[in-house]
């Protein structure tokens, strides 16, 4: 039994070394943004009316099915807040932690061919899975450990030790769940990507799931393993029978990987790979269409994503003029300007962060082009009847088009959930303007990124940067009070305020020739420069 | 007529002079070997020919074009094969022999199904589930079906097993008697003696030796093993006699080819009982010419 089990020692000291930098990285961002949002809210809501305010926001049902149900709401304490604002969210994030650390180990060593060498030492068949799971166990519980030490030593009257440890504890058992899942859809599916595929789909159900049963139906929260850990109610009552709960079903799930890793051959899995197309559709047949079926899936799930995006954004909409009130750091943050309500204002801000996110599938449809370059597949097209140009046009033309696409989503969601909850429903019209304002600047960082794949390849990392610098001054110059250049130098920065500001088509068409002119730009010097594979 | 002309070709890269001044001619109908070890230019010498990478110096044209200028034109005729096939991952195998297939404008597709046959391909998979030769035969198939004037194959055959690497053999020759031009890179030196009507090695960013097998193999030396009633001392002051080695009886030794006549006329006179000699094979040119020791021999 024991020689099942060969070198798992060895092996988890192996997979921690190569994740020396990883896990790390994981646990500082969770506990970082865990603790700030803590250390913050008490200073946002620092009255108990303004609590009570954001008490009854959060029995709106919009609410509920983004965060889950709310409880001790009749004394809406720091804690009760901080862990209904935090916990899911928080409790994702740690999932996906889990999913991507346990795959690296498991299922992407088996398809790369590393557990074939590794099996041919003196190693156990189960010795891989359960020392990926041996590792992913301590980080979560490190992460726990931190998480509730971290909120402990902040010290806050509704924050004891008991609830903070639970706060923790409840995170560390949806990681090690996630991780046991993941184990398993890598002993089911025969390759990497389906078992990203699987795992997601199940983080992604197990959310839903919690939505709607924290809304319809009780019971149907309980199958969800998220909907489950919220039953702990974190600081108000202190449930710990969730967490032992999520850690039994952990160990079951466990046990069935271990059974299906010993009775399965190396590199093979249960659920068959299905024959794919013995001849190519028509439509796959250019390059073109070589991008757009290489994107599929991605394009799908972002702008299905924005919609959803801009519904939740919409849903808060209706409690957004007591909620802004209550809120002076919100009120800080967005442009001050007497004859617009509040609402108005806060809409001119929500639709500069809604393109800028909408910016980031924009960018990656077109910085597709360079990790093809990278993993030595452009030159498949180019050794055939294919010039330099159609295969950049390709590319970009699928971002110019899809920004369109991607704003009046965010617009439809944000429209659609406010028409719900809003008594004085905002124009659809003055929010297609507004979103379409932006696109110029979302094209010039289009623009930017073809320059860069023109001219300098190694850099089209940089259009990140200047994303992330264009959201961060944005989103946070008004309450930090950056210099007004700051602002200046993103696109972004430049758009007209609607329904604050006109639209200035001066502007708009000056921003447009920016983004006109680094395409152009960009294609001659990809016709010019050496491509690398 | 020349189908490929490649006149003092340079390609640096920084401060490093990756190619330096090639030439290379085919011409139709023949079948090209371009070899040389890993690091001296073939593949770098292969990209400025499908124009992907551009020449510092010196001019490259396929069918009288330009390379990089005409580099759309010339594609529509030319079939490539390289040594690493890097496919999408998520896209069957015959999902990307069709995309080639219509890249590259041909209209002939009848040759598909029987290529596919042929080189025992399930196009039914993903390619992210191919070995290196399941690629490499989707890489073939997608040559050899399009109707092209002019292959360029860079090693095609480093992950085919014998049987494969077989038919591989046959496609070029059938291209060939079609008068069809090849320009064949390969470390299979058996494959380059079966196939090539000329050879060029390729060292360090320069061809060193160019020209068709037998002119190349006046350059080598001939092997011979004697045994003779009589002791030949003075073998070793022979001109053109190299390794001159005595075991059970006999003396090994080899013999400049140009000097061949001089040495047998003299040894002839000690009542030779045994003499075998073994041509020169491309594996020893080449090994000599890797090893750098012609340049100082010759």
């Amino acid at each position: 039994m024991l020689k099942l089990f060969a070198s798992t020692g060895i092996l988890s000291r192996s997979i921690l070394r190569k994740d020396r930098i990883r896990i790390p990285i994981w646990i500082i961002s969770i506990v970082l943004l865990t603790v700030l949002v803590a250390a913050v809210l008490p200073d946002l809501y620092s009255t108990g009316a303004e609590r009570q305010t954001m008490a009854e926001t959060m029995k709106n049902p919009a609410i509920t099915v983004m965060l889950g149900p709310g409880y001790g709401l009749d004394n809406y304490d720091d804690g009760a807040m901080m862990a209904h604002f935090m916990l899911v969210f928080t409790a994702l994030a740690v999932g996906i932690m889990s999913i991507l650390l346990t795959i690296r180990h498991t299922r992407e060593d088996e398809e790369e061919g590393r557990i074939e060498m590794i099996r041919s030492l003196p190693v156990g068949p189960l010795s891989t899975l359960t020392a990926t799971v041996l590792i992913m166990i301590i980080v979560n519980i490190v992460l726990a450990l931190i998480t509730a030490l971290g909120l402990y030593l902040l010290d806050l009257e509704s924050m004891d030790l008991n609830g903070s440890l639970l706060y923790g504890a409840s995170l560390g058992a949806i990681g090690i769940f996630f991780a046991t899942i993941t184990g398993l859809f890598a002993q089911l599916s025969s390759n990497t990507r389906s078992t990203i595929g699987y795992s997601f789909s199940f983080l992604i159900i197990a959310y839903i799931v919690r939505g709607v049963g924290d809304v319809e139906n009780e019971l149907l929260s309980l199958i969800s393993p998220l909907g489950l850990i919220l039953r702990t109610e974190v600081y108000v009552n202190n449930y710990w029978w969730p967490v032992f709960m999520t850690l039994g079903l952990s160990v079951s799930v466990f046990i069935l990987a271990l059974y299906l890793n010993s009775i399965r051959d190396l590199g093979a899995g249960f659920i068959p790979a299905k024959p794919g197309r013995r001849k190519a559709s028509y439509f796959l047949l250019s390059p073109l269409g070589l991008s757009l079926r290489l994107q599929r899936t991605t394009i799908i799930s972002w702008t299905l994503g924005m919609l959803i995006l801009g519904m939740s954004y919409g849903s808060i909409l209706g409690d957004l003029e007591g909620f802004l009130d209550s809120s002076g750091m919100i009120q800080q943050m967005i442009p001050d300007s007497s004859s617009y309500n509040l609402t108005e204002r806060f809409i001119t801000m929500l639709m500069t962060i809604l393109s800028i996110l909408g910016a980031i599938p924009v960018l990656m449809y077109v910085l597709k082009l360079r990790s093809e370059e990278k993993r030595n597949r452009t030159g498949n097209l180019l050794d055939k009847a294919v010039s330099r140009n159609n295969i950049l046009f390709s590319y970009t033309l699928i971002a110019l088009i899809s920004a369109p696409i991607i704003q009046l989503m965010s617009v439809l969601g944000l429209w659609s959930a406010a028409i719900f909850v809003m008594e004085d429903v905002i124009s659809l019209n003055i929010l297609l303007e507004s979103g379409f304002a932006h696109l110029p600047a979302i094209w010039i960082m289009v623009g930017l990124a073809v320059f860069l794949i023109g001219f300098i390849p190694k850099l089209t990392g940089l259009t990140w940067l200047y994303l992330g610098y264009s959201f961060y001054v944005i989103y946070l110059g008004e309450m930090l009070q950056v210099p007004e250049w700051m602002t200046k130098i993103t696109p972004f920065g430049h758009v007209p305020q609607i329904p604050i500001e006109d639209l200035n088509i001066e502007n708009i068409l000056v921003l447009t020739l920016i983004a006109i002119a680094l395409i152009i730009a960009g294609f001659i010097g990809y016709n010019r420069r050496d491509i690398e594979g | 007529m020349s189908i490929l002309q490649v006149s003092n070709l340079t390609k640096k890269f920084g401060k490093f002079t990756a190619l330096d001044g090639i030439n290379l001619e085919v011409n139709k109908g023949e079948v090209y070997g371009f070899i040389g070890p890993n690091g001296a230019g073939k593949t770098t010498t292969i990209r400025i020919l499908l124009g992907i990478s551009k020449a510092t110096k010196g001019s490259a044209t396929i069918f009288g074009k330009d390379a990089w200028k005409d580099a759309v034109e010339i594609h529509k005729k030319i079939a490539y094969v390289p040594g690493d096939v890097n496919l999408w991952p998520n896209l069957t195998g015959g999902e990307v022999i069709d995309l080639f297939i219509k890249l590259r404008r041909s209209k002939n597709k009848s040759r598909r199904k029987e290529l596919i046959k042929r080189f025992d391909l399930d196009p039914s998979k993903k390619c992210r589930t191919y070995s290196k030769g399941n690629r490499q035969k989707v890489a073939l198939i997608a040559a050899f079906a399009s109707d092209a004037d002019f292959y360029i194959l860079d090693e095609p055959t480093s992950g085919l097993d014998p049987l494969m690497e077989n038919i591989f053999q046959e496609c070029v020759t059938e291209a060939k008697e079609k008068g069809k031009s090849v320009l064949l890179s390969s470390h299979i030196l058996s494959e380059v003696e079966k196939l090539c009507d000329k050879v060029s090695i390729i060292r360090e960013g320069k061809i060193i030796e160019s020209g068709s097998l037998d002119e190349l193999r006046h350059l080598t030396r001939t092997s011979m093993v004697i045994r003779a009633k009589k002791p030949i001392d003075a073998l070793g002051e022979l001109k053109g006699v190299h390794g001159i080695e005595k075991r059970d009886n006999s003396i090994y030794f080899q013999i400049d080819t140009e000097e061949l006549d001089n040495v047998i006329r003299y040894i002839s006179q000690f009542g030779i009982t045994k003499l075998e000699s073994a041509p020169p094979t491309l594996e020893d040119l080449f090994m000599r010419h890797y090893k750098g020791e012609v340049g100082d021999e010759i």
